[in-house]
């Protein structure tokens, strides 16, 4: 099971150009709205056609310029579950999953397939009702039946949750993690919502602004997301220009403070990112005079705004997050983090 | 007393055959118009619809410049036997060339609302375009379609200009009720006329019933 993707495309105002590795389990390409995210998976698909290079899918050539190669959507057996589901309005569930296995001519055959998928997804009783009748969950598993019952070598996930209602997402997370996992697939998914994929994701790959950067597994790339676009996709609020002093401090202007790193900086650095949980009144290291600016309070945490005593007026507060509970009575006359937790960005 | 009803007969044959031709050519066209190149599509555009904004005579005018017996066209079909000239079917063809704009534009807006990822997640599941056109677009684009033909119907069962043009009135032969109206009216039979009159009233007042029976049908469709 391998997915090998190297193509560049022309979208008016950037250029896509995405190269890619993937193998079986489940890779996420993070990115914000309007990176190409989709735009790479159309090209997988065969829906939309990359100007130049290849795609191979178990080594298997879909598209390949040179060779003048374009398979088209039916030949790929690449499953595509679209944002809205794209569930076919004017049929039944059963006829919308019997579209999947239009390729299979054995009647009896065809009926077996469709049992075990209505089984496996939970689908039994409501073979008869359209997709309007049935709720967000339920037509996120009739799309996901559709497919799986063609049988694809390479299941292609566009924002699967964005269409669902927060309390449902989350269930839907779970249920869908457990079932890519028994599928046991080459599963490519794409979000911009980085909970999304920490969740569902073995490995990710960041892509800004139509550039695939270095693809890492998920928890890797929260630790180092190593860029400021993966720093910021990641989640992290706090990120500010920085210069290299020496293999473990570095200097941030902005915040007009040196920190102690416990990676050791490379030459070539830009920045630094430290993650709005990771400050804490008692750390001894790092540890400098903060002044606090304002709060925002949420359900169950809390985000305090301070600046560093020797901050530029011009640079944006910093944040600190914590959950409601272990909030100090009083707000700390200094702050420190940790050496591990300052994240070395590259570019 | 009793009535020929041949322009009744005339004038629904003629809206219906014509009305079959251009649900046919309209959704060809809207179709595939909507993949070609944008300044193609522009020109193709103008050309299509402009039947729907010239007068019908100017239409009939165009018509019996090509399809006249002595123009080459006409020459060569009168060869094997085929004059749209003076004949009934010629009113056929006057009907839809004045209808087709109608159901080219009303099929095009239906095809331009339709949700394209329904097409493309059926390419993905390996279902041929054959399948798709007809099992999910058309249905999908249903109402409008359907909307776009009973449009055309009525026109072509109004139409008057391009008819009288190419076609002209002989009772028995190529009356029409609009041109039999005319005709009536014109030899002072003001009963006759009043007669047909309300015969085509009797037919559009049907026809708009069943476009406002469609429309608020797609309204539920949409709001569900």
């Amino acid at each position: 099971m391998s997915l090998k993707v190297d193509i560049r495309k022309n979208l008016g105002g950037f250029r896509l150009d995405v190269k890619l590795e993937a193998e079986s389990g489940v890779t996420c390409l993070l990115g914000a709205s309007g990176c190409g995210k989709s735009m790479t998976l159309k090209c997988i698909a065969g829906i939309e056609k990359p100007d130049e290079g290849r795609i191979e899918l178990d080594g298997r050539a879909l598209f390949d310029s040179e060779k003048g190669i374009n398979l088209p959507p039916r030949e790929r057996h690449v499953g595509y579950l679209f944002q809205n589901y794209a569930l076919f309005p004017n049929m039944t569930v059963r006829q919308n999953i019997l579209c999947g296995l239009n390729r299979e001519k054995d009647r009896s055959v065809r009926e077996a397939r469709l049992r075990t998928m209505l089984h496996m997804l939970q689908l039994e009783g409501l073979e008869k009702h359209k997709p309007h009748q049935l709720s967000g969950g339920q037509q996120q598993r009739v799309a996901l039946a559709r497919i799986l019952v063609s049988d694809p070598q390479l299941l292609l996930l566009d924002e699967p949750f964005s269409a669902l209602d927060g309390h449902l997402r989350d269930a839907l997370k779970i249920e869908l993690r457990d079932l890519l996992q028994r599928y046991g697939r080459e599963v490519l998914m794409v979000t911009h919502d980085r909970t999304e994929a920490y969740n569902m994701s073995s490995r990710i790959a960041v892509l800004h602004e139509g550039r695939l950067l270095k693809m890492k597994p998920t928890k890797a790339l929260f630790a180092d997301p190593g860029s400021v676009p993966a720093a910021i996709l990641t989640g992290c609020k706090n990120i500010a220009a920085a210069r290299r002093i020496d293999e473990h401090t570095v200097e941030v202007p902005e915040w007009g403070v040196r920190l102690e790193t416990k990676q050791r900086v490379q030459e070539g650095l830009c920045a630094v990112g430290v993650r709005a949980h990771y400050f804490n009144a008692s750390a001894q290291q790092n540890r400098f005079p903060v002044r606090f600016v304002e709060e925002m309070e949420e359900p169950f945490e809390t985000t305090l705004q301070f600046r560093f005593a020797g901050q530029t007026p011009d640079s944006p507060a910093i944040w600190w997050r914590l959950a409601k509970d272990r909030r100090p009575a009083e707000f700390p006359q200094e702050l420190g983090v940790a050496p591990a937790n300052i994240l070395l960005l590259y570019e | 007393m009793s009535i020929d009803w041949y322009p009744l007969t005339n004038s629904l044959r003629i809206a219906a055959i014509s009305c079959v031709l251009v649900f046919f050519t309209g959704i060809f066209f809207a179709y595939y118009a909507a993949r070609l190149p944008r300044a193609v599509k522009g020109v193709l555009d103008v050309f299509l619809t402009l039947p729907m904004v010239l007068p019908p005579t100017v239409c009939g005018y165009f018509l019996l410049l090509i399809f006249g017996v002595k123009r080459p066209l006409g020459i060569f079909l009168l060869r094997f036997g085929v004059k749209f000239v003076m004949t009934w079917y010629g009113g056929v063809l006057a009907a839809a060339v004045v209808a087709f704009p109608l159901m080219y534009r009303t099929a095009r807006g239906a095809f331009e609302s339709f949700d394209e990822t329904l097409a493309y997640s059926g390419q993905t599941l390996g279902l041929s375009n054959t399948y798709i056109f007809w099992r999910i677009r058309m249905p999908a684009c249903r109402q409008g379609i359907l909307a776009g033909t009973v449009l055309a119907f009525a026109r072509a069962l109004g139409e008057y200009g391009a008819t009288s043009m190419l076609i002209g009135y002989t009772p028995g032969k190529t009356a029409t009720i609009s041109t039999t109206v005319y005709q009536l009216w014109r030899t002072n039979d003001e009963r006759g006329a009043m007669f047909w009159v309300l015969v085509n009233l009797a037919i559009s007042t049907v026809v708009l019933l069943a476009v406002n029976m469609l429309e608020s049908r797609q309204k539920k469709a949409v709001k569900r």
